[in-house]
């Protein structure tokens, strides 16, 4: 799950890590006022789940409350497209008005898991304002690493290790140590998944201040994390995907095909997606249904892909281990009762009870299309948009 | 032979009142495999089809000579699982549970290097040896003795390959189900150690996806120091960078997670390249056609 910048920077500043004066504001007038309080120049940031903000015109630099306000009015409600997003771009509803720092030098500092070394890695450079992926592909050695063992946390030489590469010097090594300590103390405690200061920028009167700051968090922490999940900004994301996890299909992804598919398995379905390329079609989203063994959820699933207005065939399938076929084919009796599907439905089942499956689908009377093996499916859905159009 | 699991498993079901945990440890057991004991705390002196139910797994492992552990228990509780299974002095512990959290993951993963005990999963169907036993949630039937290898980061997907294998009359050693978030016990390295080593093995299929860097280290190991072919597919390859397709690991962020760049040090390495999920079956028949 990600936050907004601003979300970001007020979990920053509760766990002790200096961010710029400023204030989040949801109209022109309050970004206003809040200008009016601020000293020097002054920096609109509108704020999205994305970045590539300041090439597309999200992020200004004025020097009036006046221009800041205009500024806002500008950005509030209007869509902004960035190389990070879908070509409709991603709504702005509020903007962060901050102070503009005077900035000497930019650093960056992230921490991360590790999935390899099973560990929180804490990564430093002296490239900081640029994009780290950027620097780490083509100058890896400029990115310094510490990895931080769980009962340990961050203690104090690991970080002051760091600051001292970073070449700080002795006062900012002071406050470097306490700020890296600072982030992994909140990275722990709210589950992050990333916690990214970029740039972290030391300033011409020498202080440290995060200027920009990006949090995602761990989904499957969500549950010990209530006050994460209340940062959620559904506007920020597809329709569909909110509808899809609102009734409890939390892996579902819009995409800009044709085929709207279902399936068991995270690595199944991508490799759906995968083989209908393959054979000539496009996949409409990404769906995997999970193990749940309710046929409910298979009605939900198929209600989202139902009212996908791009979707020209429906493609099912499944091969049962965790998740049985017979409640698959139940969920998609009970989904043709329930509503009105206009689109041909292609259906594969293999695995768990798929003898009871195919019976219940047999049975059914319903106008299915049936694939015994996986490429065949795929072939039978493309074939299906290809009559539609 | 075969790796991980055999006729020597004695299987412990953490979570077996469940209704995962009971309906997979009958499956279990109908396909062979020896369960002795079940655990769910506060249902000791309980039976599931006569396996005997007990509080803790210490006590379990006590009464009954358990070695190997198969976790059905809710995310929230899974970490603590782990943990109780390798401090009962549990070897192989496999959890299936989806959704644990990553950091809990991080605490569990170094506890265990002091312990010796190996995990496999979270997040992952298991492990089967064809016709000798099964610790996991595969559908049984679609399983043919054999001599190849397979080991996976995803369930459904290993299902696919098997199945392929089985209807082409290539049947199977050990297939292993790593699991599909970013902090697995056993990864593909270990996988094919073992299966290098095991003489039953004569050829491993390796089905790798998105996210991370694993693949590229199965590549390094392939060449360096993989004597059996290896037939592989990567899974992927038109998903959106940046999205969590499903699996918390599978999520592009940098050039090293996307599929391209797998199958481009798998194929360096010398591994046979399925280039469709629907050709994992036929691609392995040709590299063993090739050999004989």
């Amino acid at each position: 799950m990600k936050a907004h910048e601003y979300q970001a920077k007020e979990l920053l500043a509760e766990y002790g890590v200096p961010i710029p004066v400023g204030g989040v504001a949801k109209t022109a007038s309050e970004a206003r006022e809040i200008a009016a309080g601020l000293k020097g120049q002054i920096v609109v940031k509108a704020q999205v789940h994305a970045g590539g903000r300041g090439k597309a015109g999200g992020i200004k630099i004025v020097s009036t409350p006046d221009e800041a306000e205009q500024a806002a009015r500008d950005m509030l409600g209007s869509m902004l497209v960035t190389h990070q997003t879908s070509p409709e771009g991603v709504p702005v509803n509020a903007v962060l008005v901050a102070e503009a720092a005077d900035i000497e030098k930019e650093l960056y500092l992230g921490i991360v898991i590790d999935g390899v070394a099973g560990l929180p890695v804490i990564m430093a450079s002296e490239s900081g304002g640029v994009d780290i992926e950027e620097v780490a592909s083509t100058s890896p050695e400029k990115i310094l690493k510490a990895y931080v063992y769980p009962g340990l946390g961050v203690r104090p030489y690991l970080a002051r290790q760091l600051a001292f590469d970073l070449n700080l010097n002795k006062e900012q090594v002071k406050s470097a140590t306490e700020l890296i300590s600072n982030l992994y103390k909140l990275f722990e405690a709210k589950d992050c998944s990333l916690a990214e200061i970029n740039p972290l920028a030391v300033t011409t009167d020498g202080r440290l201040l995060a200027v920009d700051a990006k949090l995602n968090f761990d989904d499957n922490a969500l549950f010990r994390q209530r006050d994460v999940e209340e940062l959620r900004d559904v506007q920020q994301e597809d329709a569909l995907e909110v509808e899809a996890k609102s009734k409890g299909i939390e892996n579902y992804i819009k995409l800009d095909g044709e085929v709207g598919c279902l399936v068991n398995g995270a690595g199944l379905a991508m490799a759906v997606l995968d083989l209908l390329k393959q054979v000539g079609g496009n996949a409409a989203n990404f769906l995997d249904i999970g193990t749940i063994n309710d046929p409910d959820r298979v009605v939900q699933a198929i209600g989202i892909i139902n009212s996908d207005p791009d979707v020209k065939v429906i493609l099912v399938n499944i091969f049962g281990g965790m998740a049985r076929t017979d409640v698959i084919a139940q969920g998609l009796v009970a989904a043709s009762k329930q509503m009105e599907i206009k689109v041909p439905v292609v259906v594969r089942l293999a695995g768990t009870n798929v003898d009871e499956g195919n019976r219940i689908l047999d049975e059914s009377g319903l106008n299915l299309i049936r694939a015994y093996s996986f490429k065949e499916a795929a072939q039978k859905a493309v074939e299906a948009v290809q009559k539609s159009n | 032979m075969s790796i991980l699991v055999d006729k020597e498993t004695r299987l412990l079901v953490q979570g077996i009142t469940g209704g995962e945990g009971s309906f997979h440890t009958r499956r279990c057991v109908k396909y062979g495999t020896n369960v002795v004991a079940g655990v769910t705390p506060n249902k000791g002196g309980a039976d599931l089809d006569g396996i005997p139910v007990f509080n803790t797994v210490e006590r379990a492992v006590a009464e009954t000579g358990a070695n190997t552990s198969i976790i059905f228990v809710p995310a929230p509780f899974a970490a603590d699982a782990i943990l109780e299974a390798a401090d009962a002095g549990i070897k192989l512990i496999v959890c299936i549970t989806e959704g644990i959290p990553t950091l809990d993951m991080v605490m569990v993963s170094s506890h265990l290097k002091q312990k010796g005990a190996r995990l496999i999963g979270p997040n992952c169907p298991g492990v089967l040896s064809a016709g000798k036993c099964k610790v996991g949630i595969m559908s049984g039937d679609i399983f043919l003795e054999g001599n190849v290898g397979v080991v996976s980061r995803s369930g459904t997907l290993t299902y696919e390959a098997v199945n392929q294998l089985t209807e082409l009359g290539i049947g199977q050693s050990t297939c292993v189900g790593l699991g599909g978030d970013p902090i697995i016990g056993t990864v593909f390295v270990d996988a094919l150690e073992l299966f290098e080593q095991d003489p039953q093995t004569e050829a491993v299929v390796l089905i790798g996806e998105i996210g991370g860097n694993q693949e590229q280290r199965a590549a390094e190991f392939i060449k360096d120091k993989m004597s059996k072919p290896v037939i592989a597919f990567v899974a992927g390859s038109s998903a959106p960078p940046g999205r969590r397709m499903g699996h918390a690991g599978a999520i592009i962020t940098g050039s090293s997670g996307r599929a391209q760049e797998k199958i481009a040090a798998l194929s360096e390495a010398g591994a046979t390249i399925a280039m469709s999920p629907a050709e994992v079956g036929i691609t392995t028949r040709k590299v063993l056609a090739s050999r004989s």
